[in-house]
C-alpha cells in the first residue's frame, strides 16, 4: 500500500528533528513513505479562523494530491496537520453540499471515499512487533512519560483516536522499546499552545505543572508526538527542570539503533544526552 | 335507531381556552343520530357526571360520547357513570379533545374544527358499539415476589401478613440486598443491619412465605390471576436441609482470596461461603468458578470436614413450577460501573477519574463497606491502598448521573443524601480529617432531609464545593483532585486542587444486570435506561401495563429506602386487592376468530405478543379431522389487534374495535 508522507511546515522548521527521525525510522523499519508532491500548508489555526472554505480547501488540496498520486493513506506526524486533514475530510464526507465548492476552489476532484490520515502514533502502532524484532539498544530501565496534549485526541468524535481522557496507545509504542511508561496525570493537559508568544508566563506555568508531575512520577524524559507540544515543553521549562522532551519517533529510532545524529537529538534546547547516559 | 348523547367538557381552561366548547356541542347536536348535546366546565365532577346520567335516563340514550381528556384519564369514570344510569359501560366512548387537540394547538378556530371532527368520528363509532360484558377469570391467591432486597421483603411480608401465600425468589445466596451492605441510613443514622436483619428473619420464617434463595425466574406464562412460573434453583452444592450453618467448611476452605461481592471487592471470601455473617438463610454455597474441587478435582476438604455430610458436589440446578395470581418485581439496582464504563449502553466511562486504576478511588457502596461494622475494616475508615486512615476525603457527586454527554441524563436521587451521610460518618470516625464534597445541586427533598445535609455542613464541617471535577491524578502517594468552584469568580476561575487520600464517587444508580431479559419474560416494558415502566407515572405508579404484575423499589427508578418500602407496601396492597375476590373482571376488549372462515395459517400465532392464540381441531361427526383453526384465549388476550391486522383471510375481529367501527370512524372524517 502506498503511504503518502505529509511533513507540513513545522517539520521543515522548528521540528526538523521530528522529520529527520520519522524518515530515518521509516527507513530502519522498512516502512516506505513517499512525500506527497507539491503539498501545501494545512492552514493550521489561521485558515479556519479566517474563512471556512479556506480552512477546508487547504487540507483538501493536499488530500486530493495524495489521492491523485495513487496514495492510499497519509502519514501526517504533526498533530495540527493531521487534525486539520481529518477534520476537513470528515466535514465534506458528512456534508456533501461542500464537495462542489471545495473542488471548485482547489481545481481538483476530491477522492470519493475516506483517505486514512495517520498521526505519528498510529503510524507506528501496527508495527510494534517489527519494532520489537528490530531492537538494537533497548531502553530498559528508562522511565518515560507519554504526553498527548490536546490535538491528538480531540475532538474525540472527529479524530476517533484513542480515549480522550485516558489515552494509552503512545504507551504501547513506547513500551516496545523496553522503556517503562509511567502512570501520570497530565497526559492530555494543555501545554499553552500558541500562547507561547502572547502570554509566555502562562505557558511556562502550564508546562511547569506538566513537567513537575512527570518528574514526581519518576520519568526521565517526556515523549511527545506534536511539534507545538515539543516546542513549548522543550523551550518553556521552569529554571532547573532540565527534563528532556523527545519525539516518539526519536525514542523508537534510538531503540532500533538509528544514530542519534540522524534522529536530530542534538537539536533540542534541553539536552537529551544526560537522560540517555 | 341510535340515540347518542354528546357531552363536551371544558376541563376548566385546559380545553375551554383553545376550543370553543359551546360551538362543538352545537355542531354535534346536528350530527345524525345525536339527540342530546351539551357542554359543561368540569364534566368529570359530580354535577358533570349527573348531566350524563340524567340524559341517559330522560332521553333514553343508546350511546354516549364524552369529548374531554384522554380515555386513559377518565374513560373508567364516565363508563361507571353510564353503568349507574343503566347503560352498558362499553356504549360510552371518549373523544380526546385535550391531549389530542387543545394542548397541542394554538389557533382557536382550527382547534375547534378539529374537536368537531374528533367528536363526529366517535359518534360514528358509538353508533356501532355493542354491549360488552366483563370477562371473569379465576384467581390463584398466591403471589410471586422477585428479589429479596428491602422492597421484596417488605412486599412479601405485607402480602403474607394479609393472609396470602407468597413465593419469594432471590438470586443471591442470601436475602437482604444492598441494604444489608449499608452502614447507617439517612436521615436518622439508624444502623442498617439493625433495622433490616429482623425483617429478613421474619420473611424467612413466616408461615405464608416460601423462600427460594440462589434461585432465578426461568420463565413465566399465563395471565393475571393465573401465572405459571418456572424457577431455577441453582446448585448450592450444599444440602440446605442437612446444613446447620456451623461455618466449619468456610473456615477450612483453602481458597481464601476471592474478592467478596458483599464487601464490594474490599474484603476476601472463600470458595464455600455465606455472603455475610447475618445471611438468611445462614447456609453456604460453593462458588464453582473458584472452587479447587470443581476446577481440578483436588481438595474436597469441605466435604470431609462437614460434621453432617451436607456438602454435595454432584448437585445440579433443579426446576420447580409455581402457580401464582400476581407478581411483584423488586429486582433493585446496581451502581454504574465507572471502572469499565458501559459501552453496551453507550456510556463511555470516566477516564478523567482513572477508570478505577487508582485503588483509593472507590464508589459509594465501597465506602459503605468501609464504614460498616460488618465490613472488611470492622467499621474503621481505612483507605484500600495502604490501610491508613485518610486525612482528606473528596466526595464527587453525579458521576454518571445528570450527564447527557457521557453518562445518563437522569438524577440518581439518593446520592445527595448518602454523600452527606458519608461525610458525617467520616467526620465521626476521623475527627481531624476533612471531607470535601463536589456537587452540582443539593437535592434533599424529603422529610428531615435538608436538615440532615445542613447538619453535615454546619455541625460536622463538611466542605461543600459547587462544581465538577475535571481530573484525578496521582502525585506521590496522594490523589490530586482538580475541580472548579463555580461560586468563586476572579482571576483563578474558581480552580480548586485538593490533595486527597481517598476519593469517593457517587456513581449513578442503574437497574440490575439482566433486567431486560426478565422484563421480556414477564412481557412488561422498560425505559431507555432499563428501568421498568409503571402503567402511569402519577396515578398507577406500582402497576405495570401487564395486568397482575406490579413494581416495587429501585427496579422502577432510582429511589431510597423509605420510598422503596412505601412502593413495596403499595404493590402489596394492590396484590391483596386483587386477591380479595374469587374471580377477576377483565375488560372484554379481546379478539374473536370467525372459525368457519379461518384457513389455519396461524400467522396470528406468530405475531401475538401474549401467546393468546391457541390451535383448535375441528372434527366431523365421525371424528375425522376437518380443519385446524385458531382460537383466542380471552384470558390472555390484551386486545392489541396485531392478529386482526395480520389475518390474511380477514377472520379475526376485535370486540370494541371491530373493523366496521374503525372504518366508520375513518368514513366520518370530513
Amino acid at each position: 500500500m502506498a503511504t503518502g508522507y505529509y511533513p507540513g511546515c513545522s517539520l521543515e522548521g522548528t521540528a526538523a528533528e521530528f522529520d529527520m527521525s520519522i524518515r530515518a525510522l521509516a527507513e530502519a523499519l522498512q516502512l516506505p513513505l513517499t512525500e506527497i508532491e507539491d503539498w501545501n500548508c494545512c492552514g493550521a489555526s489561521a485558515a479556519h479562523q479566517t474563512n471556512h472554505l479556506l480552512g477546508l480547501a487547504l487540507p483538501a488540496r493536499t488530500i486530493a494530491l495524495a489521492a491523485a498520486q495513487g496514495m492510499e493513506e497519509i502519514v501526517a506526524p504533526c498533530a495540527a496537520c493531521s487534525n486539520r486533514l481529518i477534520a476537513a475530510q470528515a466535514e465534506w464526507l458528512d456534508n456533501s453540499g461542500l464537495r462542489g465548492d471545495i473542488e471548485h476552489a482547489i481545481g481538483m476532484p476530491l477522492p470519493a471515499g475516506r483517505l486514512p490520515i495517520r498521526n505519528c502514533i498510529e503510524f507506528l502502532l501496527p508495527h510494534i512487533e517489527k519494532i520489537t524484532a528490530a531492537l538494537r539498544k533497548p531502553l530498559t530501565g528508562k522511565k518515560v512519560a507519554c504526553y498527548y496534549g490536546c490535538l491528538l485526541v480531540r475532538p474525540p468524535k472527529v479524530v476517533a483516536f484513542d480515549d480522550p481522557e485516558n489515552p494509552v496507545t503512545m504507551e504501547k509504542v513506547a513500551a516496545a522499546t523496553g522503556a517503562e511508561a509511567v502512570d501520570w496525570g497530565f497526559r492530555t493537559e494543555c501545554c499553552g499552545a500558541a500562547f507561547a508568544m502572547s502570554s509566555t508566563a502562562s505557558v511556562v506555568r502550564l508546562c511547569g505543572r506538566i513537567l513537575d508531575n512527570a518528574r514526581s512520577e519518576g520519568a526521565h524524559m517526556v515523549i511527545v508526538a506534536c511539534p507545538l507540544c515539543h516546542a513549548n515543553l522543550d523551550m518553556r521549562q521552569p529554571k532547573g527542570m532540565a527534563m528532556p522532551i523527545v519525539y516518539l519517533s526519536q525514542l523508537v529510532g534510538l531503540a532500533v539503533g538509528v544514530a542519534p545524529k540522524a534522529l536530530g537529538l542534538g537539536k533540542h534546547i534541553t539536552p537529551v544526552a544526560p537522560a540517555l547516559a | 335507531m341510535a340515540r347518542i348523547g354528546v357531552f363536551v367538557c371544558w376541563c376548566g381552561e385546559n380545553i375551554g381556552r383553545t376550543v370553543d366548547c359551546p360551538k362543538v356541542a352545537a355542531e354535534a347536536a346536528e350530527f345524525p343520530g345525536v339527540v342530546h348535546s351539551v357542554d359543561y366546565k368540569y364534566m368529570c365532577s359530580d354535577p358533570g357526571q349527573g348531566l350524563v346520567k340524567e340524559a341517559i335516563r330522560e332521553k333514553k340514550l343508546t350511546g354516549v360520547v364524552v369529548a374531554a381528556c384522554s380515555p386513559r384519564m377518565h374513560e373508567s369514570t364516565f363508563r361507571r357513570a353510564c353503568a349507574e344510569a343503566g347503560l352498558n359501560p362499553f356504549l360510552c366512548e371518549m373523544a380526546n379533545i385535550r391531549e389530542h387537540c387543545s394542548w397541542v394547538h394554538e389557533d382557536r378556530g382550527e382547534a375547534t374544527a378539529k374537536a368537531v371532527q374528533l367528536v363526529r368520528v366517535m359518534v360514528e363509532k358509538v353508533k356501532r358499539n355493542e354491549a360488552l360484558f366483563p370477562i371473569k377469570v379465576p384467581v390463584t391467591k398466591r403471589a410471586l415476589v422477585i428479589g429479596g432486597g428491602i422492597a421484596g421483603i417488605q412486599a412479601a411480608l405485607d402480602i403474607a401478613n394479609g393472609g396470602k401465600k407468597v413465593v419469594l425468589v432471590e438470586k443471591e445466596p442470601s436475602i437482604g440486598g444492598h441494604m444489608a451492605q449499608l452502614s447507617e441510613t439517612f436521615p436518622t443514622l439508624d444502623c442498617s443491619q439493625c433495622i433490616l436483619t429482623p425483617r429478613m428473619v421474619e420473611a424467612a420464617t413466616h408461615p405464608n412465605i416460601t423462600l427460594h434463595t440462589y434461585a432465578e425466574v426461568e420463565s413465566v406464562s399465563g395471565f393475571i390471576g393465573n401465572f405459571d412460573v418456572k424457577i431455577r434453583l441453582k446448585a448450592r452444592s450444599v444440602d440446605i436441609k442437612k446444613c446447620t450453618g456451623c461455618g466449619l467448611c468456610a473456615q477450612k476452605c483453602p481458597q481464601k482470596k476471592i474478592p467478596s461481592e458483599f464487601d464490594e471487592g474490599l474484603g476476601m471470601r472463600t470458595a464455600i461461603y455465606t455472603p455475610f455473617a447475618q445471611a438468611v438463610p445462614n447456609k453456604p454455597v460453593i462458588d464453582r468458578a473458584h472452587c479447587t474441587k470443581f476446577l481440578n478435582g483436588k481438595c474436597g476438604i469441605c466435604q470431609k470436614i462437614c460434621p453432617v455430610g451436607a456438602v454435595d458436589y454432584t448437585q445440579e440446578d433443579t426446576f420447580i413450577e409455581e402457580k401464582v395470581g400476581a407478581i411483584v418485581v423488586a429486582t433493585g439496582y446496581r451502581l454504574y460501573d465507572f471502572r469499565n464504563g458501559e459501552k453496551d449502553y453507550g456510556i463511555e466511562g470516566y477516564g478523567e477519574y482513572g477508570y478505577g486504576q487508582y485503588k483509593d478511588v472507590i464508589d459509594g457502596l465501597q465506602f459503605e463497606r468501609l464504614a460498616s461494622a460488618s465490613g472488611p475494616t470492622g467499621g474503621e475508615i481505612l483507605r484500600p491502598s495502604d490501610g491508613k486512615p485518610p486525612e482528606k476525603v473528596v466526595f464527587i457527586k453525579c458521576v454518571g448521573s445528570r450527564d447527557c454527554a457521557k453518562g445518563l441524563s437522569y438524577c440518581s436521587k439518593i446520592c445527595c443524601m448518602y454523600i452527606a451521610k458519608h461525610a458525617m460518618l467520616y467526620k465521626h470516625k476521623v475527627h481531624h480529617g476533612t471531607a470535601y464534597v463536589f456537587y452540582m445541586d443539593i437535592r434533599a427533598g424529603g422529610k428531615s432531609y435538608d436538615e440532615f445535609v445542613r447538619r453535615a455542613i454546619e455541625e460536622d464541617g463538611a466542605v461543600y464545593i459547587r462544581g465538577r471535577v475535571s481530573r484525578i491524578y496521582k502525585r506521590g502517594g496522594k490523589l490530586v483532585v482538580v475541580g472548579a468552584d463555580t461560586l468563586l469568580g476572579g482571576t483563578g476561575g474558581g480552580r480548586v486542587e485538593i490533595e486527597a487520600d481517598l476519593v469517593v464517587l457517587a456513581t449513578a444508580m442503574r437497574p440490575q444486570y439482566g433486567i431486560e431479559a426478565l422484563a421480556q419474560k414477564l412481557s412488561i416494558s422498560y425505559d431507555e435506561y432499563g428501568f421498568l415502566s409503571e402503567a402511569h407515572p402519577k396515578l398507577r405508579p406500582v402497576e405495570t401495563n401487564t395486568a397482575g404484575i406490579f413494581l416495587a423499589g429501585a427496579c422502577q427508578g432510582a429511589k431510597d429506602i423509605p420510598e422503596a418500602v412505601g412502593q413495596a407496601s403499595g404493590a402489596a396492597a394492590k396484590v391483596l386487592g386483587l386477591f380479595s375476590g374469587d374471580e377477576l373482571e377483565r375488560e372484554p376488549i379481546v379478539a374473536h376468530v370467525n372459525q368457519s372462515q379461518c384457513v389455519g395459517c396461524f400467522y396470528c400465532e406468530q405475531v401475538c405478543p401474549y401467546h393468546a392464540i391457541e390451535r383448535e381441531e375441528k372434527r366431523d361427526k365421525a371424528g375425522n379431522l376437518i380443519a385446524r383453526v385458531a382460537k383466542v384465549n380471552a384470558g390472555l388476550c390484551q386486545g392489541c389487534g396485531a392478529c386482526v391486522a395480520t389475518c390474511r383471510s380477514n377472520s379475526i375481529d376485535l370486540d370494541g374495535f371491530s373493523a366496521e367501527q374503525v372504518f366508520s370512524q375513518i368514513g366520518g372524517l370530513k
